[in-house]
């Protein structure tokens, strides 16, 4: 049987467009040293690192662990990188909690980055390889079609992208650390912002952040000795597919499907809506919270929709999506995905701030990557499982 | 520790590759691996790859990987941008919350798309140190000089690690570059970067190498002989080059020591040495002077598929005990300049 394991200390940069004032290295150090605080430890406590980040062409820096190894404390330890595309921020955590599960260390520091400012994503994620599909105009580009797919088969309103905007748009003003905040956003600023990749408008995208997150984790000793609240993990899980089969479908694929039946069957959930108290979800651009809302489980196929319409997903809502404000409202990419899980984590810690939801006890932290094909997720909790 | 061993390992031939793909590559070296232990892609636990995009000059390379493997229906999957060596201590710690019984791991790389000394640059420092250019050759022969200088050790017996690599490639079918020059009459050649010649360095290899792990009883069942992992560690140095002492590797030797190499006697040994110098520093960590047989397979002068060579040595150290020549063999992995990264596995036979 696996060890348990607990999340112990969280920190996490202020998200912005550049970090011109911070190196790669200042950059994954701020947020290392911030959960080393939060945890009540010092490099010197921590057993081995495990890093990740989205594709090495953003900085342009190849496997960066090995020039990052000494500005994270790893020197003479064990320091792994992942890369399972936009979920790693999410993989990374699961890679780091397995081997604190495994019993192979006792306490484990985990970041992720991104430092978009360092070059241009849109332009690395552009390369055209011969018999591969080309990912044209960004992620955008390719994930827009997915939604003109969901919003044909759900008839959904058109303006519910809108409304998931505004939602996160404005959750984002109750955290200090996302990116995108503008007190004046409002519903006509986004339905009249650009059309960038039709259905997805400007203010329905996320930003290029610059940032990192980190997470110390830890066993069943080291959660019960915390003098912060821990978050216990209660369930993880990693799922993949192919990218391109005929049949495959895209807008609700059977990877994310699977890996939210196995985090719920590990922590005992039947009723994920009712018993998940808030959700932290990789949605980067609008409509993916109601295409997650299905794929999660939280509603039936082609009703994704009404959770957003009928205010479910809201601060105040049953079942608050994205307090933090989500992906929509800082994006650094690689650590977007372990932003999802650390933000779950401060949720049931009780420790969320302007945007803590009430009596939070159980949370859903996700990520997914590649063309919806990889999977991560966490359900942390505020007892001990 | 959960008894976890290599049941089975295929790897490609290794060569400059102009008609294949990455994905063409590895898919047949996967099937390879999977008859070897009787098992289906979908059978297995866990799938975890080792990749750098920086080789296919492509974000996201290893996607085409998991539809060339056809993971479908989807199964628990993920990726380092490691070699593939890291890709199985990742499957291996995973074996060891013993809810799952077998791993494929794997891993792929094609060097020869690009000037791969050069894109390696791409590792150091971005700020200070990538901008000056220094290449993997060079950065490698500062190291080499640094231990001529600081050592016993001559050109000499950087030849000998040479010529006996190119030897004992002659059997090993994989091999991109063997020989039966001797020492002296490599040192006749001239230098490449001072103090290292053309058989210092290692071949523009492509390729890619699975590995089937298995846990207990399962591992019984699919293999007569199981390569049973006996301990795996893996620690990091600093990577400036100035803050180490770049004749010695103690990130090797911490890992060593982790891994249990010096309880017993070592019969083989597969160092992941892309320099001649390197194997000699390496040697010396893990304190194999001795009767270790060191890289029957020729290592990685003969045969380095950059993302891969990591892993092949842990696939031909089992290979040694899966075939029954070998009790006790030792693995080594490295990433980095100058052996900055290093991972050390300890493999043995049931009755070793």
């Amino acid at each position: 049987m696996a060890e348990r394991c607990a999340v112990v200390g969280i920190g996490q940069t202020k998200y912005a467009a550049r970090r011109d004032d911070v190196s790669i290295a200042g950059l994954v150090r701020e947020a290392a040293l911030r959960a080393l605080e939060d945890a009540e430890m010092t490099f010197a406590d921590i057993d081995a690192v495990v890093i990740g980040k989205a594709p090495d062409l953003f900085e342009g820096v190849m496997m960066p662990e090995l020039y990052l190894a000494d500005a994270l404390g790893a020197a003479g330890k064990p320091i792994m990188r992942v890369h399972t595309a936009g979920s790693v921020g999410g993989s990374t955590a699961l890679v780091a909690a397995s081997l604190v599960q495994g019993a192979i260390h006792e306490r484990v520091l985990t970041v992720a980055f991104e430092k978009q400012s360092e070059s241009n994503a849109m332009w690395a994620l552009t390369p055209k390889i011969p018999f591969q599909p080309p990912v044209v105009a960004g992620a955008g580009g390719y994930f827009a079609p997915h939604i003109r797919a969901y919003i044909q088969r759900s008839c959904a309103p058109p303006d519910i992208g809108i409304k998931v905007a505004l939602k996160d748009r404005r959750n984002a003003m109750r955290n200090p650390y996302a990116h995108v905040q503008d007190p004046n956003i409002s519903y006509d600023m986004i339905a009249e912002s650009a059309m960038l990749w039709e259905p997805i408008r400007f203010h329905e995208t996320c930003p290029s952040s610059d940032g990192a997150c980190a997470m110390v984790l830890t066993n069943e000793a080291g959660g019960d000795a915390s003098s912060r609240p821990p978050a216990w993990l209660l369930a993880a899980a990693m799922r993949s597919e192919p990218i391109a089969f005929p049949g495959r479908d895209e807008v609700n694929p059977r990877a994310g499907q699977e890996c939210a039946a196995e985090v719920y069957r590990q922590a005992g959930i039947t009723n994920p809506r009712e018993e998940i108290d808030v959700a932290e979800v990789y949605v980067p651009f609008s409509w993916f919270e109601p295409m997650w809302m299905e794929n999660l489980g939280f509603a039936e196929e082609d009703a994704g929709w009404k959770m957003t319409e009928d205010g479910v997903t809201a601060f105040e809502g049953e079942l608050p999506i994205n307090p933090s404000g989500g992906v929509l409202s800082s994006n650094p990419i690689g650590a977007s995905g372990m932003i999802r899980f650390a933000e779950a984590a401060l949720q049931v810690r009780g420790m969320a701030g302007e945007h803590q939801v009430k009596d939070a006890r159980k949370a859903l932290g996700h990520a997914y990557g590649g063309g919806s094909q990889f999977f991560s997720m966490w359900i942390v909790g505020s007892e001990k499982p | 520790m959960r008894d976890v061993a290599v049941v089975a390992f295929a790897c490609s031939t290794a060569a400059r590759e102009t008609e294949r793909s990455e994905v063409e590559i590895l898919a047949p070296v996967v099937r390879e691996a999977m008859a070897q232990a009787g098992l289906s892609v979908q059978e297995t636990g866990f799938v975890c790859s080792g990749s750098s995009d920086y080789l296919a000059g492509q974000p996201f390379s290893f996607v085409m990987a998991l539809d060339a493997i056809g993971i479908w229906p989807p199964k628990m999957e993920s990726h380092v941008e490691m070699d593939g060596a890291w890709a199985l201590y990742e499957a291996w710690v995973r074996l060891q919350h013993g809810d799952i019984d077998s791993a494929l791991v794997y891993a792929f790389g094609k060097s020869s798309l690009s000037s791969i000394h050069e894109v390696l640059t791409l590792q150091l420092d971005p700020y200070y140190l990538a901008p000056l250019g220094a290449d993997a050759i060079s950065l490698a022969a500062l190291q080499a000089r640094a231990l001529l200088e600081g050592s016993q050790y001559t050109e000499a017996d950087m030849a000998e690690v040479a010529a006996r690599s190119r030897r004992d490639a002659r059997s090993n079918p994989m091999a991109q570059v063997t020989g039966d020059a001797s020492a002296e009459e490599l040192l006749a050649q001239p230098y490449t970067v001072s103090p290292l010649r053309e058989h210092d360095c290692p071949p523009v290899s492509d390729g890619a190498a699975a590995v089937v792990l298995a846990a207990g009883e399962t591992a019984k069942r699919l293999c007569e002989r199981p390569a049973w992992i006996r301990g795996i560690d893996h620690r990091v140095e600093p990577q400036a080059l100035g803050v180490r002492d770049l004749t010695e590797s103690s990130s090797t030797l911490l890992a060593a020591q982790r891994a249990g190499v010096f309880e017993r006697p070592v019969d083989v040994a597969e160092l992941h040495a892309p320099f001649t110098h390197q194997e000699l520093i390496l040697r010396d960590a893990l304190g194999l002077n001795g009767g270790t047989r060191i890289n029957p397979s020729g290592g990685a002068l003969v045969a380095d598929p950059v993302m891969v060579t990591g892993l092949i040595r842990i696939g031909e150290a089992a290979g040694r005990i899966m075939g029954g020549t070998a009790k006790r063999a030792v693995a080594h992995a490295t990433a980095g300049p100058c052996l900055q990264q290093n991972l050390v596995c300890v493999l043995e036979a049931s009755d070793g």
